[in-house]
């Protein structure tokens, strides 16, 4: 474990563990502003955490993207200028919401696809007509002339 | 089609989704087994692209350098950031120098590294570098794509970045990756 | 000597497993009476094997023998008895053997409780347990077996993450792991019903008992889960739509959906092939949820040890299990005739309908988890799906799914009239769109809003159908009350556990209420966050059995009247150089009071404080659920039914 841990390159944080809170020097004074940036920090992934947003995050690189983050919206970027900045650097992982691309049709388009799948095998089971009985054969018929004669 | 026909293919869709999955994590395994997967690695966004504009000052005795500066000779430069809390980055050290003595130029950026701390870092295990810069609050980094030390990053000499590598250099990989890469930029 | 025995004990099992598949299933094969009367009996050895084993390991941890590799590797001599007894299972190797055990519990259960079932049905169920067993038995023996042993033993353990060192934590997975692996025994009921080749209304009443137990345990496991994330780490946050997490509602979501089926096979002899195609596919979500957690392939809090050679043979085994038991059923399925015909606005339909929208959450959510490693294998792209994709995708499904399930209750069987069954909801839709309106109009936030007409639609349309069934209010009370009295208990479980999401669902929309502040503070300043008035009194030093701690003593008061004292620590475990918030809750049932401890600096005390409005109905609710679930496993209906003893003797005699 600890050679694995020297081989690699070190990550800039404790993994799982502490979970210390964070620093509310880090604050923007305008409360519209920072939950703006909260907002933001929470749609963005920690790089070197397991599944964690940079907004929960107390690693070191995630207390910096959130410096950075209130940086941008106190300057007046956008949220998507903002998010816009993080992947030209970090690429699309960095997003915890998925982008808007043909590669993720079938991603975005789930509910839909599975939605439209279950309803139509659904109307295909109630439209699958019983199948015609088998056609009597000469034995059988004159055995049910006979029956209907009685 | 006959009824009875496309209610089995139905029936079959289940075991052909089942199958589908399956092969797919069978080549992840594989993919995993070989080194071509890792879901916690990062490729860099920088390939191909121009190295990012900074100014960064020097650490004593050292002066600082700039993204020009790493072209400005037209020779392709080496990109090295390091920490001396980083373990690696100790580990990485012989494979620097060697590096050095052949010839390449190697820039060091000390991330996120107390003055003094990097001081004693390269006393100790040798200071490779052409210039040593510090990012003391590590915004160059993060301008680089960094999310952990040390990282390396060739750049040729028109300043366009061609390669980056996680983690510590060992003679292998310079052997087998860095100086072909390099051979082919002179 | 205990290891040994255990590994012994491990190897019986193994043997036992793998009689335990074949014999009974060539007994059912062939009609032979004594084959199929060996399958109680094989599968209680099987369990009694498996225990003794597992026991052996509890021994082993208790008595600190550091030459077994597992408890070297996660336990040491300073632990609490509990987490040594409980640590067993806090590793890899441990909780495949936790997991073994669970599913022989399951055949020696059926083994056990399972008389009144025909006995090729009992044999046939039993054999494929025993399959099952069998392969996740020979997995744990070879590749990844507990009772690995190094030599020479190091004097101390390196002692387990001390995150796991929790209550909570520690009884989550056996819980969980109970319902994961108890949807084994509905699995197995539908390969023996696809070997049968019959699916009959008999075999919807057999199948729903073992259905519902598995369903409450899985429920009570992940809402313990749910719990644990949300005291423990220190976030407020209780659900992050993390792989591991998913990986264990994705069985919980079809396991609804298969339980509903169940009723529908019951009662109508209609959706036959989505109940065997569900009981199928919830265990195999099951197995491929353990599979997906333990290969590495994701990127997850739940870090197990990574080992990709185990992930083939598990592969393997799913292959086996998932793979043999869907061919079976494209092969079988086509045989299995529906006997109800029903019109779409029916109970049936609304039965559908729930079916269809439960199964496409499962599928949106597999979809998520499943993304990111297939977008690098087909596109060779870096993608993360997180919490903000789940909301956008789930929610859509989850609101219609609401608003049906108040109204499927009160729909009668084959056919029904929409307009007759709405208007025995009005009273629910208008105290429902009054809570939504109060709410909107009082806390100016739509999630909320529409989270509480929800909730109050589900807990009030709950209780509709019996409200219709009792005919209160048309009738004296005398004689409503007599009604009430003589009503199954199903239906009680039914509006109870459906009256349970209600209130996890008011949790959640509380939750999205609460409100939170990071201050710094020195000892004696008061602070306002969310109505209340919080002192920090001081910081002292708390050490425990193996570490030591920071503890700060808030006060917290409200208009001046003292409401609560709240002790958020830090503890430092010298052995893992880690530190670990412990946080503080204080609950007046509708609301948490919330501290973490952070950083002390320059005699600075940083603080993260919550008013959490709601937050313990969200496990109430699970709580509530799992009630309802346990009263309808109480219904005396679903015990009567088993062929009187004069009647078994005749079958079999016949079946000769």
């Amino acid at each position: 474990m600890r050679r694995a841990l020297a081989t690699s390159a070190v990550l800039l944080a404790l993994t799982g563990g502490a979970r210390a809170v964070s620093d509310p020097g880090e604050m923007l004074p305008n409360p519209v502003q920072e939950r703006r940036a909260e907002a933001l920090g929470e749609q963005l992934r920690c790089l070197v955490c397991q599944n964690e947003s940079v907004e929960q995050s107390d690693a070191d690189l995630a207390k910096d993207l959130r410096r950075i983050i209130r940086q941008r919206v106190a300057a007046g970027d956008t949220d998507s200028q903002v998010v816009g900045w993080m992947v030209a650097r970090y690429g699309d992982f960095i997003r915890l919401n998925p982008p808007f691309k043909p590669m993720t049709a079938v991603l975005w388009g789930a509910p839909v696809i599975a939605v439209a799948i279950g309803a139509g095998a659904a109307l295909l089971a109630r439209r699958r007509p019983n199948a015609p009985p088998a056609p009597l054969s000469e034995a059988e018929r004159q055995r049910l002339a006979e029956l209907l004669e009685r | 089609m006959d009824t009875l026909i496309r209610r089995r293919l139905l029936l079959l869709a289940p075991l052909a989704v089942a199958a589908g999955a399956g092969g797919a994590a069978t080549a992840l395994l594989v993919r995993m087994q070989e080194g071509r997967y890792d879901p916690h690695a990062l490729p860099s966004m920088l390939v191909g692209k121009k190295v990012p504009a900074f100014d960064l000052p020097g650490q004593p005795p050292s002066a600082g350098f700039s993204a020009a500066d790493i072209t400005a000779q037209g020779q392709p430069g080496l990109v090295n950031f390091f920490a001396s809390w980083c373990v690696p980055c100790a580990q990485e050290a012989p494979a620097l120098a060697a590096l050095q003595r052949g010839g390449v130029r190697i820039w060091g950026i000390a991330y996120k590294d107390a003055p003094e701390a990097t001081t004693r870092f390269l006393d100790r295990y040798g200071d490779p570098y052409v210039r040593v810069a510090r990012d003391a609050a590590g915004t160059v980094g993060i301008d680089f794509g960094l999310y952990g030390v040390p990282e390396s990053f060739l750049v040729d000499p028109t300043g366009v970045v061609r390669w980056r590598w996680t983690g510590g250099l060992s003679a292998d990989l310079v052997r087998q990756d860095l100086l072909p890469r390099l051979r082919s930029l002179s | 000597m205990t290891p040994e025995l255990g590994h012994f004990a491990l190897a019986l099992a193994v043997a036992l497993a793998g009689a335990q598949a074949v014999l009974p299933l060539w007994g059912a094969q062939r009609r032979d009476p004594r084959l199929m009367a060996a399958a109680p009996a094989l599968a209680l050895g099987q369990l009694i094997a498996l225990a003794t084993a597992y026991g052996c390991l509890i021994a082993s941890a208790v008595a600190d023998d550091f030459s077994v590799l597992g408890i070297a590797q996660y336990s040491s001599s300073i632990e609490p008895l509990f987490y040594k007894v409980t640590g067993t299972w806090g590793n890899h190797e441990g909780s495949i053997l936790l997991w073994c055990l669970i599913l022989a519990i399951c055949g020696g259960v059926v083994g056990l409780f399972g008389r009144n079932l025909p006995s090729a049905l009992r044999a046939r169920v039993i054999g494929v347990l025993g399959f099952t067993s069998a392969g996740f038995l020979l997995f744990a023996l070879t590749v990844s077996n507990p009772f690995a042993r190094i030599w020479p033993p190091p004097v101390e353990g390196q002692n387990i993450n001390p995150l796991l060192q929790d209550p909570g934590l520690a009884i989550h997975p056996p819980i969980l792991y109970a319902g994961y692996v108890g949807f084994a025994i509905p699995f197995a009921f539908a390969v023996a019903a696809l070997l049968e080749g019959r699916v009959d209304a008999a075999w919807g009443r057999w199948v729903r008992p073992w259905t519902l137990a598995s369903w409450c345990l899985l429920t009570g496991g992940i809402a313990l889960g749910s719990w644990w994330a949300y005291y423990e780490l220190g976030w407020g946050g209780y659900w992050f739509w993390d792989p591991v997490e998913n990986a264990s509602l994705l069985p919980w979501l079809t396991g609804t959906a298969l339980l509903h089926s169940a009723i529908v096979v019951e009662k109508r002899e209609a959706l036959k092939i989505w109940t065997i195609l569900l009981a199928i596919g919830t265990f195999s979500l099951s197995l491929s949820g353990t599979f997906m957690v333990r290969s590495g392939l994701l990127n997850s809090v739940h870090s197990f040890a990574t080992d990709p050679t185990r992930g083939v043979f598990i592969l393997v085994l799913l292959a086996l299990v998932i793979g043999g038991s869907l061919l079976l059923f494209a092969l079988r399925a086509p045989v299995l005739a529906p006997a109800g015909l029903f019109a779409p606005v029916s109970r049936e339909g609304a039965l559908v309908l729930n079916n269809i929208l439960l199964c496409s959450i499962a599928a949106v959510v597999l979809t998520g988890t499943a993304y990111p490693p297939m977008a690098e294998l087909v596109f060779g792209a870096k993608l993360s799906v997180g919490p903000p994709y789940f909301h956008d995708t789930v929610l859509p499904l989850a609101a219609p799914l609401f608003a049906a399930m108040s109204l499927g209750p009160v729909l009668p069987w084959k056919r029904a009239d929409l307009g007759a069954a709405l208007m025995k909801l009005w009273w629910a839709a208008l105290a429902a769109a009054l809570v939504g309106i109060a709410a909107g109009v009082g806390v100016h936030q739509a999630f909320a809003a529409l989270g509480f007409t929800a909730a109050a639609w589900l807990i009030l349309g709950a209780f509709a159908e019996l409200v219709s069934r009792v005919r209160l209010l048309r009738q004296p009370w005398r004689a409503s009350r007599a009604r009430l009295g003589a009503q199954p208990l199903a239906v009680w479980g039914a509006a109870v556990a459906h009256a349970g999401l209600g209130v996890t669902i008011a949790g959640i929309a509380g939750m999205a209420l609460a409100s939170s502040a990071v201050v710094a503070v020195k000892p004696g300043q008061t602070v306002a966050v969310g109505g209340y008035d919080w002192t920090l009194l001081g910081l002292h030093d708390a050490p425990g059995p193996n570490y030591a701690s920071r503890e700060a003593d808030l006060r917290v008061t409200r208009n001046g009247e003292p409401v609560a004292l709240l002790h958020p620590s830090r503890h430092n475990f010298a052995a893992q150089r880690q530190t670990v918030s412990d946080t503080s809750i204080v609950t007046n049932g509708l609301r948490d009071l919330y501290a973490v401890l952070g950083d002390q600096r320059d005699g600075t005390v940083v603080l993260r404080l919550h008013v959490n409005l709601l937050a313990p109905w969200i496990w109430l609710g699970a709580l509530v659920m799992a009630i309802g679930g346990l009263l309808s496993l109480a219904d005396r209906r679903l015990r009567v039914g088993a062929p009187s003893r004069r009647q078994r003797a005749a079958e079999a005699v016949a079946a000769e």
